[in-house]
């Protein structure tokens, strides 16, 4: 217990950190700009690690994979909002509720059906499969810093298209006022389509690039959502700074729950959630 | 106020005298069913007075449900005690307890979070129960002895005997009913109804809003603590999953089914989802995905659920207008 071991969970929690937050702003984006409780987002986490486990074993490249697997998951997020979710736009979100709760059930049995029960694992390629020694017994895996690093590429590119670009100036408009971005002639539906398919996309990666580092397992879906949801709701739901601060304060929470409270490890962040609520009921960045 | 319309009290009435006679020719298999069912339609029951009347949408009503069962398997494994009396009410007890906590938190907020924040708190019991190697873990607990009503020396109740247990949980669930609407017609009962109806003006008619969910959420909570007390009765068997958000998904399903707002159409719900599930189950490996696509269907085309079919049929053979609907409480 010295100070690099304390080093490695803190990154292991930042790398978690970073996970959690591309599938809660895909979440939050979802519920904000569309006004939708979506419970089946965290199906896209547990199709992507499945979709990077069967297209690296189909082509042998986990990068090929992860670039074939893309393309799907952005395909199915559309499908999706196009046949499904279009229907709830206008309904109470006890229906949301029950309609994206009956999409967990379809997409759990078609995983089923498509790629069976087992627990699979998908293997680091060998440029990232170095370790970097940081004492004589201890070390870090490069690929985890690969995660960190992608998943914060994507987070820097996500704040540019929301904060420098057109579509995020709608995106953001979308946030705080949908009617007023409707009555301003604004094709709301293609917003809602992109914004739904990239949330999907988003959270589809965040389960590609975790397959290598954690297993593949029909559970992960229902795992990350819950976790997502207690992200979302500490950072305020609709808010993107607000999911990346929420992330990273769980991802760290729970890595070092783990490590101080072995046996209280899976209430931590719950403790957290329910502390940030009584101090500010609407989240970090929540508007009242 | 909560009123029963004529067909629903006709098919209530009908219900319970079916349930009545019943094990008097079923066989023992369909008897345990209705005994599930009869459970799990009280649960869905303490459901309905969140959702259909109070407007609050809970996705983690299974805590109760959940805590109330271990504290049976408590009594039973670690205690070693069997006593009805001590252990209903101690059930009971824990749920409402953990109600008012975890109801205190939520109700601070609404909408969106406090479906979220339900669910996350049912989720850290769950995970509670799961990590601590005392509660038993993922496996939970198996048990032999069941409650039982002792005076001297005579068994007066032994729930073991399965019988006894169906008359049990049909006595309780008549009660729970009847309990509910003379609360829904009380002027607390019609407080809450006004609170989901228009928030706002209750507020500004001098109600304390959030007194008034807070106690709604205890006494759905209470109740979903003696269907969880009643399950673990009956299946001698607990485990984290008795909490999981799919319980909680699964008896949301209900209520919708039934159709929420109603009181009796949880029941129905209960009843119609436990016997799809038992049909199809056994039919294909795969049969969630037809629940799933069932699930959707019902949310498409069914958003009043089964009781609101019946109350639209009932009016149309009527040929009168439908009754308006009450905003007033």
């Amino acid at each position: 217990m010295d100070i690099s071991y304390y080093l490695i969970q803190a990154l292991n929690g930042i790398q978690y950190g970073f996970l959690l937050f591309l599938v809660a702003s895909g979440l939050t984006l979802i519920f904000g700009i569309m006004g939708i409780i979506n419970l089946a987002h965290g199906s896209f986490f547990m199709i992507g690690a499945y979709l990077c486990w069967w297209l690296t074993s189909l082509t042998g490249n986990l990068f090929l994979g992860i670039l074939a697997g893309i393309p799907l998951a952005v395909a199915l997020g559309l499908l999706i909002e196009r046949f499904g979710i279009v229907h709830l736009y206008t309904r109470d979100h006890l229906y949301q509720v029950l309609f994206t709760y009956g999409l967990i059930l379809i997409f759990g049995e078609m995983r089923s059906i498509l790629w069976g029960n087992e627990v699979q694992s998908v293997q680091i390629p060998e440029i990232l499969s170095a370790a970097i020694p940081l004492t004589d017994v201890q070390s870090y895996p490069v690929y985890r810093l690969f995660i960190s690093l992608v998943c914060m590429a994507l987070a820097a590119m996500l704040y540019l298209v929301v904060q420098r670009t057109r579509l995020g100036m709608t995106i953001r408009a979308g946030a705080s006022n949908r009617e007023m971005v409707q009555a301003l002639g604004l094709d709301i539906a293609k917003l809602f389509a992109i914004v739904f398919a990239l949330g999907a996309a988003l959270a589809a990666f965040a389960g590609m690039v975790a397959a290598p580092v954690q297993s593949v397992f029909p559970g992960m879906g229902d795992e990350i959502l819950i976790v997502s949801l207690v992200v979302v709701v500490v950072g305020g739901v609709g808010s993107i700074k607000g999911a990346f601060l929420g992330a990273m304060l769980i991802g760290l929470a729970d890595t070092f729950g783990a490590v101080f409270l072995p046996h209280g490890a899976g209430t931590v962040i719950y403790t957290v959630m329910a502390i940030v609520l009584l101090w500010r009921p609407q989240g970090l960045f929540g508007r009242t | 106020m909560y009123v029963l319309s004529r067909p629903a009290l006709v098919l209530l009435l009908m219900m319970a005298i079916g349930l009545g006679f019943y094990p008097l020719v079923g066989d023992s298999y369909y008897i345990r069913l209705l005994t599930k069912i009869m459970v799990l339609g009280l649960f869905a029951m303490s459901l309905d007075l969140l959702i259909g009347f109070t407007g609050l949408i809970s996705l983690g009503h299974a805590a109760f449900f959940g805590v109330a069962s271990y504290a049976v398997a408590w009594y039973i494994v670690k205690a070693g005690v069997t006593s009805l009396l001590l252990i209903l009410p101690t059930a009971i007890g824990a749920s409402a307890a953990c109600a008012l906590v975890i109801g205190w938190l939520s109700i601070r907020t609404a909408g969106i979070y406090f479906i979220m924040i339900t669910l996350a708190f049912a989720q850290m019991l769950h995970a509670f129960f799961k990590d601590q190697k005392y509660w038993g873990g993922t496996d939970g607990f198996n048990f032999y002895d069941k409650p039982q009503l002792v005076f001297g020396d005579t068994v007066l109740l032994d729930l073991s005997n399965r019988l006894t247990l169906y008359y049990f949980t049909f006595a309780i669930l008549v009660s729970a009913f009847v309990f509910l609407i003379v609360l829904l017609r009380s002027p607390f009962g019609r407080a809450i109804q006004g609170v989901k109806v228009n928030e706002g003006r209750m507020r500004a008619m001098g109600y304390n809003i959030r007194h008034l969910k807070l106690i709604s959420f205890i006494i759905a909570g209470s109740l979903a603590g003696v269907a969880g007390f009643l399950e673990a009765t009956r299946t001698a068997y607990v485990n984290p999953e008795l909490m999981s958000w799919h319980m909680s998904g699964n008896v949301m399903i209900m209520v919708i089914l039934g159709g929420m707002g109603t009181l009796y159409g949880p029941l129905l719900g209960a009843l119609a989802l436990t016997l799809l599930g038992d049909n199809i189950s056994s039919m294909w490996d795969h049969w969630l995905l037809i629940m799933g696509a069932f699930v959707i269907a019902v949310v498409m085309f069914l958003p009043e659920g089964i009781a609101g079919l019946i109350e639209k049929t009932a009016n149309r053979f009527k040929r009168k207008p439908p009754p308006k609907e009450e905003t007033e409480p």
